[in-house]
């Protein structure tokens, strides 16, 4: 028997902590990027210790879908970081704000 | 002797999980950042196994750590230097904000998951051998979950044919550029 399930559940707390710091302390939109997948990877140890918590599998089923999800994601977000350093303008967060309202 | 094993497997996969974590989000070069994150894929994916999520893991082994990383790799070495980011002299009070919120949400998940299901986490249940193999991850994918997994081939889909329509030249770019 190891650690109960509990210091999982720790575990991916922080993660989604940290990774909801680095999303907003960040302004390089590849780190904020990074920093979405921690989020992402905390959430799925969550649904997989509460699988193993209940002897179902469907929280694996979700995490795989999270998995799919985080890839079309990446796909998206790394075409735009590409799209926005050919038009020669500055990689940063905070200074892309033509659509603020 | 295989009790205090499973320990030092989780002590080990755990704090390499945290430390590069915090390692991502603090280190000013891209490059390192993203070999930090897989990293803690690796490890995290270790953590799936303690928890008989052997399929899982080993999706995530290849997807994550080797597919989308290593898109991740090429788009930072294609941007070369300007992907730098040093911690930029922001406002501080934003920063002060960033921090209080980011301790705020970690209080809320501890304080809601203790408060939901303290008592009862601490003993799982006795599990059959085949729980998480690919024979019972792919029966429920093409029973239970079908439309999930239908509905994820479209999503792949959209994403590819964005992933075109944002890499090629746009017209009128050029002369943007």
């Amino acid at each position: 028997m190891g650690p109960a399930l509990t210091w999982y559940l720790a575990i991916s707390a922080f993660l989604f902590a940290i990774g909801a710091l680095g999303v907003m302390l960040r302004r390089s939109p590849l780190i904020v990027l990074l920093s979405l997948e921690i989020m992402l990877n905390g959430a799925n140890l969550a649904l997989i210790t509460f699988s193993r918590h209940h002897g179902e599998l469907d929280g694996q089923i979700f995490a795989l879908a999270v998995m799919a999800v985080a890839a079309a994601e990446v796909v998206v977000g790394l075409g735009l970081i590409v799209a926005v350093h050919r038009r020669r303008l500055d990689l940063d967060v905070d200074k892309l704000s033509t659509l603020r309202g | 002797m295989g009790n205090f094993v499973v320990w030092m497997v989780w002590v080990v996969a755990a704090f390499a999980c945290l430390g590069s974590g915090a390692a991502v989000v603090s280190f000013s070069n891209p490059y390192y950042s993203a070999l930090a994150l897989i990293g803690n894929l690796g490890s995290l994916a270790v953590l799936y196994l303690l928890l008989s999520a052997e399929f899982v893991a080993a999706a995530q082994v290849l997807v994550y750590a080797g597919a989308v990383m290593v898109m991740f790799l090429f788009v930072i070495a294609y941007l070369g230097r300007h992907a730098d980011a040093p911690w930029a002299g922001g406002p501080s009070w934003q920063a002060l904000g960033a921090v209080a919120a980011a301790g705020s949400l970690m209080v809320e998940i501890v304080v809601v998951i203790g408060l939901k299901a303290s008592g009862r986490l601490s003993d799982a249940p006795d599990i059959s051998a085949g729980f998480g193999s690919p024979y019972e991850v792919g029966k429920l994918f093409l029973t239970d979950h079908l439309l999930a997994f239908e509905i994820t081939s479209i999503v792949l889909l959209a994403a590819a044919v964005g992933g075109v329509v944002l890499g090629s030249h746009a017209r009128g770019e050029e002369e943007a550029a």
